[in-house]
């Protein structure tokens, strides 16, 4: 029945998108047919469009083929399993997220890069859709610079979280799946939103998104204090996605760690998970985070004293 | 989901010149949480015979307690040790018993069988989960890494390996396998066995 009114109806989401179709198709000759579209993609018209399966219902012929919750023979497989985490303190957002894909139980790369560089003031984490998050989110970095243009002013991260959830909010249904935090430093001071394919978004001081987000947030909720120094909340990021990493069979590989501060983000480092476990952060063989390291650890101080 | 893939974990076994290794990971997990970094999936069945089974964690007990109650049933019976080939034939006729309500394993054999001459023969075999046997002459895999394991294995091994080759050779091709699969993991332990003396090492493995 839904269908049905859908198909007859002439307004909502499906029918813009067979319109915007139907003008694709009229235009004969597009930019691409010239021979270039300047690197833009569909961009280039201003806004994006996309072309749909031509069939009734667009949505639920895509999920068809995409959803490998209902079906894991299905043909196209998105990438799932993830721990991201991001952080407001004292001095500033801390982002730290793992570099696992995986793809049903094959783990299909190990140095993916889950934290986007929005512009030099903004970071989006990425978990769902790889795909979806890197497009989206660089094309958010597009409307924060004509904001800049227009206004004289950067966005701010409000702003610009509001501006994503809006827009992913006009594709609900339609097969999305982002689970983001946007994290930034403007006018208020530090800020991590945190924004969902279904169009939630939510401000707050500690999220943590994925498979492996219980974890994270055990010891981040542990650890957690807003007046951590600078060493010390870069640590807890670290920490939290190596017992992530460390517990979630579908997370790990390296951990990725950004600092936002006043004059925008800094990358802090890359660090193999499996380093932490047996070496710890630094060059110091033995100052693992992993459980048996740290008994051995302190079973060998007391011998000591 | 795939009832393997409930608690995970990888056997790989291998021949080489006058002798035969067998490799598994140590994970126990309960879907994507890993629960236990120890969990022992390969069993010595005589001074000669190491069984691995990768599968579902409860059948991986009491399959291992069946199996060591029909040996020492053999031995008493027979006043003799029970040689691999056979030991592979009372496996799979104990797996088809439960034809048509299997135990969740994929069991790996591997060991050194007596010849008529009086030396000894490196002896390999797998079967599925209702007892096909596959007596395979380089190496046999099985678990939720099997796939990666056929890949690395059909890279590394070679024939007529010495012991301290094939012992590289299996660790290399087991980590590298389970670094490729989410379920399998959290440490490897390999075992050589040799006409006089089985070695076994526990190898520093991926914990993420």
């Amino acid at each position: 029945m839904n269908s049905l009114a859908n198909r007859f109806s002439t307004t909502g989401p499906i029918n813009e998108l067979r319109r915007a179709k139907s003008v694709l198709e009229d235009d004969e000759f597009t930019d691409s047919a010239w021979g270039s579209e300047a690197g833009f993609g569909s961009l280039a018209k201003g806004v994006p469009n996309f072309t749909v399966p031509s069939v009734p219902d667009p949505s639920a012929f895509l999920r068809l083929h995409t959803d490998d919750y209902a079906d894991p023979s299905c043909r196209i497989k998105i990438q799932h399993g993830t721990t991201t985490l991001a952080f407001r303190f004292q001095g500033g957002v801390i982002v730290a997220v793992d570099s696992r894909a995986t793809a049903g139980s094959y783990v299909a790369s190990g140095t993916v890069k889950k934290v986007i560089e929005i512009n030099p003031y903004l970071l989006g984490t990425m978990a769902g859709g790889a795909a979806d998050c890197q497009y989206w989110e660089t094309y958010l970095g597009i409307h924060c610079r004509l904001h800049e243009l227009r206004n004289h002013e950067r966005i701010s991260v409000s702003a610009a979280s509001k501006y994503l959830s809006n827009l992913v909010y006009s594709y609900k249904g339609m097969g999305l799946s982002m689970g983001t935090m946007i994290c930034g430093w403007d006018k208020t001071g530090p800020a991590v939103f945190y924004v969902d394919s279904d169009g939630t978004r939510l401000k707050g001081d500690i999220f943590s998104v994925g498979s492996g987000s219980t974890f994270a947030y055990g010891v981040l909720d542990q650890g957690y204090r807003w007046d951590l120094t600078d060493e010390e909340a870069q640590e807890l990021g670290r920490r939290s996605i190596y017992a992530a990493g460390h517990r979630d069979a579908f997370s790990g590989n390296t951990c990725n760690l950004y600092h936002v501060k006043e004059d925008g983000w800094k990358f802090i480092g890359n660090y193999d998970i499996s380093k932490l476990h047996y070496d710890g952060p630094g060059e110091t063989p033995g100052a693992g985070y992993g459980y048996d390291v740290r008994v051995e650890r302190s079973a060998a101080i007391a011998v000591q004293a | 989901m795939s009832i393997m893939e409930y608690n995970g974990g990888s056997v790989i076994a291998m021949v080489g010149k006058d002798c035969v290794a067998i490799a598994s990971d140590l994970r126990l997990g309960n879907q994507a949480l890993g629960i236990s970094s120890n969990f022992q999936k390969i069993f010595p069945v005589t001074d000669r015979i190491y069984l691995g089974l990768p599968g579902l964690a409860t059948d991986v007990t009491t399959l291992r307690e069946v199996f060591r109650f029909r040996v020492n049933m053999y031995t008493i019976k027979e006043e003799r040790e029970i040689e691999p080939e056979t030991f592979a034939h009372l496996v799979s006729s104990t797996l088809y018993e439960r034809r048509f309500g299997p135990y969740f394993i994929e069991p790996v054999m591997a060991g050194l069988s007596k010849v008529a001459t009086g030396g000894f023969k490196p002896f390999i075999a797998a079967t599925d989960l209702i007892g096909c046997l596959n007596f395979a002459k380089d190496f046999v895999v099985a678990g939720t890494a099997s796939s990666k394991l056929y890949g690395a294995a059909e890279g590394l091994w070679e024939p007529d390996l010495e012991p301290e080759q094939l012992f590289e050779t299996i660790s290399q091709t087991m980590l590298n396998a389970v670094d490729r699969d989410a379920y399998s993991g959290w440490g490897v332990v390999v075992h050589v066995i040799e006409k006089d003396k089985i070695t076994t090492r526990t190898l520093k493995g991926r914990m993420d």
